[in-house]
């Protein structure tokens, strides 16, 4: 809407240290938050598409779109493309967590590594692994040993995406 | 007369037994205005004394002294009718289906109470309010905030109050003063009944019953956070109704309607929030000191469900005591209670507790609902068509406004809004019960002239809602289809819900926008650095997500075990075929009675079902099973880790009679498993499946070879390459004797820090598999794979 459009310019404005006019990765890590964040990094480099250095507003607000609540009422029009916020995508963005090399599937040891973020207590290498083992396994299907897009989609069929990736003021 | 009857039958008609000497209990002891009764006790017991005495001074060779049991006798006869009611109307199949236990219940109350009053001809005990506020509510409260699900209620806390608070004195307010406007006219004769009156009344019958909305939604499973919903509100409404009661009482003593003063509403205000917040602070102020305590008890852990148990119940009532709000507190209690208290104490405690809370929170609400029941006949009503059906009719209305104005407001804040089907839901839990019963009789006759029509009003609502809601609200959530509760549990769900949350959180650090998930984030940090440290009595830090993994595999673990002893052989020979020469093969009859061992002495799982369903254990099921033996599996390890204990090798085979699962601990690991775990990668790094682990469990007869253990993987990687759809992976044992030679122990510590270790396994080297909870379609594979491995140490395969 308008109004979080106005409030998300202000806000990239302020993330923009030296005024340049766009985000570099630097200006991103200053949010304290964000540094202790397990994802942090990850998050940031959501940001930038294809090893870019530098994101401007629009790719700013079209990152941050994923979040917009889910409207009922948007009639999908099945030619004209999807919106930013529907389920697939908001998965798909997920998606590109773990995955970051872009292969289109979270490989095992991808898998470990987010694991191995967000898991920080005191937990043995031999747990991490077996852990990621039963993951992959749980969502892998087709017996790839990698979990793709499509299967990912299947594991997280039952939870309520649409709320745990919205962000209220953005609607 | 019914004791002649008694002593006349000797083959005794128990049910009619029962009945009788309930009536004589009940009209004797718990009708507290009856005085006859006592009389005619004493004339029994004397007609009794002279019947079975002889006349005279000689000895009587057979008596009876009711008089000294009297009490525990007709308490417990009571609660032994209605445990028989329950099981009756269990043993129906048809009937749970068809309608909530609360409604059977009160049935029977009322045949209990009709016999009663048919054949003494006088108003059968009416329950006593201080006997329901002070013993018969705290357990069902108790149990219901010790086993709710936290996060859910925390997520959505903000709606709660929200709907609670303004919902519960929108009603009271709404009905009062509609009843009011109906007591204006004159027609209906009620003209006598003022404003305050009126006021009070709706205050008392606006309180939703938490009691019989649990017993109503048993059936009906919603999704969590309808359930969330309704059930707060259920607790939470219980401090707005009843300190408006008081204060309303207080106002009625005034005498004069026009002496109030504004003041006085505000200090009702006041008090409001007094009675909530100053609940809550005791209850969570005893649930600290309960789990400080337990920290301590580690030696003497048959007292830590009494300190449980006594600690929620002292948070009562300290509460009542300061007219502050019981209920609330001892939720708070119970909730913070739970989460130190479960890793404090030893696991028979914590199961102990778990069965005991049940139980007890069962009986007393068995108990209210007949009483209820048994009430209901007799002589205190008064019935007047007008201010009945009005009361019902408005109700329904002021709920419904209520329901539908509250929501549009708080959907605007919600990121996820309650549909129209959910908010028909709520309304349509709006269930009166024996609360509100108990308020209306504890009314002070002096000041109410007309008790008996509120009396009767307030029965015709609880009827009304808990019958007619009551067996309608289950079709009523199919036929709206409303989103069933679906909690699955698979690590997949967990990790990614922690993502996301992660993910959320960054998001909005980024967008510099402040929200709940932060403050969950603090206060967990909070909880770690400070409250855990106190609280906690060997403060292991654990992820969730490693918790979470552990059950499973725990679980799994057990299903395997169970499954796998009911494979037959006949897998077994074409399996040899295809082992590679070298590896030990066992006798058929070896087979047979390893397998007779294991059922007989396997650890029985339960099936689970996902909703919550408060009445049957089944909720918990394998999920907290398995959350026992992990617990379990802690203690031993915390234990052998103070006593310095390695594993109890060599112990003797087939000695065991397990009813649970032990663990042998063996150390932490490092250098030992990394060798093996090394050398097994590159097993596992030439196969193209995914990899599963496999976890050798323990076995003590010692008659594994390492070379086994090689040669398992070969077998299973040319499974796998003959193409059978199974994963397999490389084979992790970490075996600790491994440096020390290959030994024939195979006590070999998978890596999650545990091996589901049935002794049995010692004895029956039965391999085990755990059937992944995505592909049960593994399980005849994984039948295949452990019959072939039976002659090895007991195996936990995952795939």
């Amino acid at each position: 809407s308008e109004a979080s459009l106005v409030r998300l310019y202000r806000r990239f404005r302020d993330l923009d240290r030296n005024k340049k006019g766009y985000l570099c990765r630097t200006d991103l890590r200053q949010i304290g938050a964000l540094a202790v964040n397990p994802l942090g990094d990850r998050i940031i480099e959501s940001f930038f598409t294809d090893g870019s250095y530098s994101v401007d507003f629009s790719g700013f607000v079209r990152v941050l779109a994923h979040f917009r609540p889910v409207d009922d009422e948007e009639l999908q029009d099945p030619k004209a493309p999807e919106p930013l916020n529907s389920r697939m995508n908001k998965l798909r963005f997920a998606f590109q967590l773990y995955d970051l090399d872009r292969d289109g599937k979270i490989s095992r040891h991808e898998m470990l590594q987010v694991l191995r973020l967000m898991v920080g207590v005191q937990v043995t290498e031999e747990q991490l692994e077996s852990i990621t083992d039963r993951t992959v396994q749980e969502a892998d299907e087709d017996g790839d040993g990698a979990v793709s897009f499509l299967e990912f989609v299947k594991s997280l069929e039952k939870m309520d995406i649409e709320q745990k990736m919205s962000i209220r003021i953005l609607k | 007369m019914f004791f002649q009857i008694f002593v006349a039958f000797s083959p005794w008609n128990w049910l009619l037994l029962l009945v009788a000497l309930k009536y004589s209990d009940a009209s004797s002891d718990l009708n507290f205005a009856n005085s006859t009764a006592q009389q005619w006790n004493g004339n029994s017991n004397a007609r009794f004394a002279a019947a079975s005495t002889e006349p005279g001074e000689r000895i009587s060779v057979f008596s009876l002294d009711y008089d000294y049991v009297q009490i525990p006798y007709e308490v417990t006869l009571w609660i032994l009718l209605a445990s028989l009611a329950k099981i009756g109307f269990h043993l129906y199949h048809k009937l749970p289906g068809l309608m909530p236990e609360s409604c059977l219940l009160i049935i029977v109350g009322v045949l209990v109470g009709s016999i009663i009053f048919g054949t003494d001809h006088k108003s059968p005990p009416v329950m006593d309010s201080s006997i329901y506020f002070l013993y018969l509510l705290p357990p069902i409260i108790l149990e219901g905030g010790y086993f709710m699900p936290t996060r859910p209620f925390f997520e959505n806390f903000g709606s709660i109050l929200w709907w609670a608070g303004l919902g519960a004195l929108i009603n009271a307010f709404g009905i009062g003063f509609s009843l009011y406007l109906i007591c204006q006219i004159k027609a209906f004769g009620l003209s006598d009944v003022n404003l305050l009156q009126n006021l009070l009344f709706g205050s008392l019958i606006s309180a939703v019953d938490p009691v019989a909305v649990l017993a109503v939604f048993e059936e009906a499973r919603v999704n969590e956070p309808l359930y969330m919903m309704i059930f707060g509100e259920a607790l939470l409404n219980d401090g707005i109704s009843v300190v408006l009661y008081n204060i309303l009482i207080a106002f009625t003593k005034m005498h004069k309607f026009e002496d109030i003063e504004p003041v006085d509403i505000l200090a009702g205000c006041a008090r409001f929030i007094i009675v909530g917040l100053g609940g809550v602070f005791f209850g969570i102020i005893f649930g600290f000191i309960s789990a400080f305590i337990t920290r301590f008890t580690q030696n003497i852990s048959a007292i830590e469900p009494l300190i449980v148990f006594m600690f929620s119940y002292l948070s009562y009532l300290v509460a009542e005591t300061l007219y502050l709000s019981g209920i609330l507190a001892i939720t708070a209690c119970a909730v913070t209670m739970k989460k130190y208290v479960e890793e404090n104490v030893s696991q028979t405690s914590y199961t102990t507790i778990k069965y005991f809370m049940k139980m007890l929170s069962s009986v007393s609400e068995t108990l209210i609902f007949i009483f209820m029941g048994v009430s209901t006949v007799g002589k205190n009503h008064e019935w007047n068509w007008a201010f009945v059906c009005f009361t019902l009719v408005f109700c329904q209305i002021w709920r419904a406004i209520s329901v539908f104005t509250l929501f549009y407001v708080s959907n605007q804040f919600r990121t996820f809004p309650f549909s129209i089907k959910d908010q028909c839901i709520i309304f349509y839990s709006g269930v009166r019960g024996a609360g509100s019963f108990s308020l209306a009789f504890l009314l002070p006759l002096s000041l109410y002239p007309r008790k008996k029509m509120f009396v009767t009003a307030t029965l015709v609502v609880i009827y009304f809602t808990v019958f007619i809601q009551g067996i309608t609200i289950g079709p009523l959530v199919r036929y709206l289809d409303v989103k069933k509760t679906n909690k699955k549990e698979s690590i997949n769900e967990e990790l990614h819900i922690r993502l996301m949350d992660h993910l959320k959180a960054g998001i909005e650090d980024v967008c510099g926008q402040w929200s709940h998930y932060q403050v969950r984030d603090k206060f967990k940090k909070f909880d770690h650095r400070y409250l855990r440290k106190i609280l906690i009595r060997s403060n292991q830090p654990k992820s969730s997500i490693v918790s979470l993994y552990k059950k499973l595999e725990m679980k799994q673990a057990v299903e395997m075990v169970e499954m796998g002893i009911l494979s037959s052989t006949a897998f077994l020979t074409p399996h040899q075929a295809q082992r590679i020469q070298g590896t030990k093969r066992l006798s058929p009859e070896d087979v047979e009675s390893m397998r007779e061992i294991l059922t007989h002495n396997m650890y029985q799982v339960r099936q689970r079902t996902l909703s919550y369903n408060k009445y049957s254990l089944k909720l918990q099921s394998s999920e907290k099973q398995a959350k026992e033996i992990l617990i379990r599996r802690q203690n031993t390890l915390r234990e052998s880790m103070r006593k310095g204990h390695s594993l109890p090798w060599g112990k003797p085979a087939g000695t065991k009679n397990i009813r649970y699962l032990s663990f042998p601990y063996s150390n932490p690991q490092s250098a030992r498993r990394d060798v093996r775990f090394g050398e097994f990668t590159g097993d596992g790094s030439s196969e193209s499946g995914s990899p599963s682990t496999m976890f050798n469990t323990h076995s003590r007869t010692g008659s594994l070879q390492e070379r086994w253990l090689t040669q398992e993987t070969i077998p299973m990687k040319s499974l796998h390459k003959g193409g059978k759809p199974f994963n397999f992976g490389y084979q992790r044992s970490p075996s600790q004797e491994e440096h020390t030679g290959r030994v024939r122990r195979a006590a070999l510590r998978p890596k999650p820090l545990f091996h589901a270790v049935n002794e049995e396994y010692e004895s029956g080297e039965e391999s085990e598999e755990e059937v992944s909870p995505v592909g049960s379609r593994w399980t005849t594979e994984h039948r295949n794979v452990k019959e072939h491995h039976k002659s090895h140490s007991p195996l936990l395969q995952r795939k």
